[in-house]
């Protein structure tokens, strides 16, 4: 794939942005958050996109699935990052969904995957214990011989309140990542749900000597290579919903812009406002490039996963920043309405606190950059 | 696929085979080759690596072969251009007749003005300089003043330019000349002329980095044949914007083309001035400012590249030549100003034995940088053009 969407992609674009500005505006998101609704994201939209088959995406045939490759996720994140869409797409159908496929073959990611390649079967990945993404920083243990028990505490595990099953990772007593497949309702779990800013999702998880038998544990010759891929396709995708985020939100300023009057004169005319404008529109025309790249690299087989790991913190890097800048500036050119409830340029400026923060945000993928490049 | 395939090994061979050892090592901003009627060579070397790309055309490798050009397809190009990466190749030419004037002549020209320069500029025989700005007309430059009288069988043009790229070096010039008071963009022309007439003169100008690339250039009833005359009259304008838009994709890779920046990376810089410590650049928020700089650079470069790839699917493409000439030229300051950070003292020199001669290179390429930002359009003006011609935002 080059840089360029080809045809596939684009018909998968145009039905997401179809769906979801249907179904899912930034005002369905508002009603979640005013009803507190149960299960934080709307189930019939999540019925619509089974229909159409994006929780199957990335899984196998053998499995049900429909085996495409990540690009197809990438443009459809990017679609639901325009209106701020909360559903498991991004926790259970990428994230978690591809740490299962590349491990190894076992009874038990057989029946999940198998399940997950309806939809209605969610995983969520649980792997945050400090206050800033760590993804090795991990108190959580798993010990014993013969009986394996998990104890320890995760937060930030995002929908990890709809989730059927957690990935879990821990160390053992040799201090080396172990990656674990639980069940939601296993004895010692307890699951805690928080509203979030931005009013999706994540919960506390806590897990008070949880027995794990073997064919929990998930394999690779390689563990932590395939957490990091793992991890890092995450990050691309999290940068696409980030990239539809911010395009969003800077179109959104642009025409507040050509529309309000101050001192008799559309405010757009201004050049300190113009100027501005004009450098969000360059930061976003680079943060789309590094979308696009990372995930033309993820479709072609000859990447290495240091390759692949440059690009996704170049990726989530440049995201995070242009959002940052994006947001803030958004709420600042719309005046005193956008510091208001009721208008929802404030629900881009929430979110992209926390899509910033999910994974690494540029402070930690600048400093991952350095050591990959051996400085 | 084929024939891109022989293509590409007949290329390589060829330049094995006569491209001499030392075009292959890397260059000082001194071993350009600009060609041009009194051009010294800086080597014997030098000049036969010219003349044999130039018979081949490949000075100018995708221009019409009827007009000195290699003819050669967008893809046998970039073949060439990659081949020549690959064995270190240095550009055989460059001019501003290749960069920017040939481009302009083939879509405005007519066929007469054609055949009398473009094969001279494939060849090198002429080097041309352009005359746009004036001390009036800088960033307004549509303002420019310099006259061109209509005198029945030439044109009688007064003036005074300034900015005038190695005008003093130049043979001929290509310059925007007021036709019409009544109308500012509608009263411009585009003209041609030898820097030999009688009544033209040039004056150097020192920057801050000592150099003078620069000249003021002064018209004194200089007579301008009316064959000279590069479309209508009244039509400079147009013409000259086109040429921007190739001078500001020049100017925003000017960073890029040498990736080596004239010295080694900023990471290794950086270890070798400043120490390391586990591997890692001893100072930890220098390290950070330099990682930033790199990542963004190469999402810059990731953008040039989806343009093209846009621009070829038939695309439309989002990133504007503005953009590009905004986002190189302060991100070439940025890696100028990281360098004097990570220099310090050393960066502080303008001559003596405590300084390295990287050390001094690097001073004076710190300060010709802050130009980069100004000449071809400023930054500001860039910011205007991106504001009114792509986000649509109101005057």
């Amino acid at each position: 794939m080059s840089m360029v969407l080809n045809e596939e992609q684009i018909a998968t674009q145009d039905a997401a942005k179809k769906l979801i500005q249907a179904h899912s505006p930034v005002s369905a998101l508002r009603q979640l958050r005013d009803e507190k609704n149960e299960q934080g994201y709307d189930e019939f939209l999540w019925q619509q996109m089974i229909v159409l088959g994006w929780p199957a995406i990335l899984i196998p045939e053998e499995f049900g699935g429909l085996e495409l490759s990540p690009s197809f996720l990438s443009v459809i994140l990017e679609e639901s990052g325009r209106t701020l869409t909360c559903s498991p797409l991004w926790s259970s159908s990428l994230f978690a969904t591809y740490l299962l496929v590349h491990s190894a073959d076992s009874p038990a990611r057989t029946k999940a995957l198998n399940a997950m390649a309806t939809g209605k079967h969610l995983v969520s990945v649980a792997m945050e214990e400090k206050a800033r993404h760590a993804p090795y920083d991990i108190n959580t243990r798993l010990t014993g011989d013969a009986e394996l028990t998990l104890t320890g505490q995760k937060h930030f595990v995002i929908n990890g309140h709809i989730a059927d099953q957690f990935i879990v990772s821990a160390c053992n007593a040799k201090n080396e990542l172990m990656l674990v497949l639980v069940d939601q309702d296993q004895p010692g779990i307890i699951v805690e749900r928080n509203w979030m800013v931005d009013s999706h999702n994540s919960a506390t998880v806590t897990f008070d000597q949880v027995t794990v038998s073997a064919d929990q544990m998930i394999k690779n010759n390689n563990l932590k290579a395939l957490f990091d891929n793992a991890l890092d396709v995450a990050r691309l995708g999290l940068s696409a919903e980030m990239l539809g985020t911010a395009t969003e939100a800077f179109e959104r300023t642009l025409a507040y812009l050509k529309e309000r009057e101050q001192f008799g004169a559309i405010i757009g005319s201004f050049q300190g406002l113009k100027h501005r404008a004009a450098l969000m529109f360059s930061e976003l025309e680079l943060a789309k490039s590094t979308v696009r790249e990372g995930f033309a690299a993820l479709d072609n087989p000859n990447t290495d996963s240091t390759k692949l790991a440059r690009l996704a913190s170049i990726a989530k890097a440049q995201l995070s920043e242009t959002l940052h800048l994006i947001s803030n500036e958004a709420v600042q050119m719309h005046g005193g309405i956008g510091m208001t409830d009721e208008h929802e340029i404030g629900f881009f400026l929430k979110r992209a606190r926390v899509l910033e923060q999910l994974l690494g945000d540029e402070v930690f993928h600048t400093d991952r950059f350095a050591s990959i490049s051996g400085y | 696929m084929t024939n891109l395939e022989d293509f590409r090994q007949e290329t390589a061979a060829w330049l094995e085979q006569n491209c001499p050892p030392s075009m292959r090592t890397p260059m000082k901003e001194t071993d350009t080759i600009w060609g041009g009627r009194d051009f010294q060579y800086p080597s014997e070397d030098a000049k036969q690596w010219k003349e044999c790309m130039a018979a081949k055309g490949w000075t100018a490798p995708t221009w019409p072969k009827q007009y000195g050009g290699g003819g050669l397809s967008s893809a046998e190009a970039t073949i060439l251009k990659q081949e020549m990466r690959r064995l270190g190749c240095r550009p055989p030419l460059f001019s501003f007749g290749l960069g920017m004037l040939g481009p302009a002549l083939m879509e405005f020209g007519n066929e007469q003005q054609k055949r009398e320069h473009l094969p001279k500029i494939v060849n090198g025989d002429i080097r041309w300089c352009q005359g746009y700005s004036e001390p009036a007309a800088g960033s307004d430059l549509a303002n420019l003043q310099t006259s061109a009288v209509d005198k029945g069988d030439h044109f009688l043009v007064n003036g005074h330019k300034i900015w005038t790229s190695y005008a003093n070096q130049a043979d001929w010039i290509f310059c925007l000349v007021r036709t019409d008071k009544s109308s500012k963009q509608g009263g411009i022309s585009f003209l041609l002329f030898d820097m030999e007439s009688e009544g033209v003169s040039t004056r150097p100008i020192q920057l801050i980095s000592g150099s003078s690339p620069f000249c003021e250039t002064f018209f004194e009833n200089v007579k301008v044949p009316k064959d000279n005359l590069v479309g209508e009259l009244n039509q400079g304008w147009t013409i000259a914007k086109r040429l921007l838009e190739h001078e500001r994709a020049m100017i925003s890779e000017i960073g890029f083309a040498d990736p080596s920046g004239g010295g080694a990376p900023l990471a290794s810089l950086a270890k070798e001035y400043l120490g390391e410590s586990h591997g890692r650049i001893a100072d930890r928020v220098l390290r950070s400012e330099i990682a930033r700089h790199e990542m963004k650079s190469h999402a810059f470069l990731a953008t040039l590249k989806r343009a093209g790839e846009e621009a070829k699917a038939g695309q439309s493409v989002g990133a504007t030549a503005s953009m590009f000439k905004y986002y190189g030229t302060e991100n070439n300051k940025e890696k100028f100003e990281l360098m004097m950070k990570i220099l310090g003292h050393h960066g502080l020199g303008w001559e003596g034995a405590g300084f390295s001669e990287r050390d001094l290179t690097t001073t004076r390429r710190w300060l010709r940088s802050k130009g980069n930002s100004i000449e071809g359009g400023t930054s500001e003006v860039q910011l205007n053009v991106i504001a009114k011609r792509v986000l649509g935002l109101p005057d």
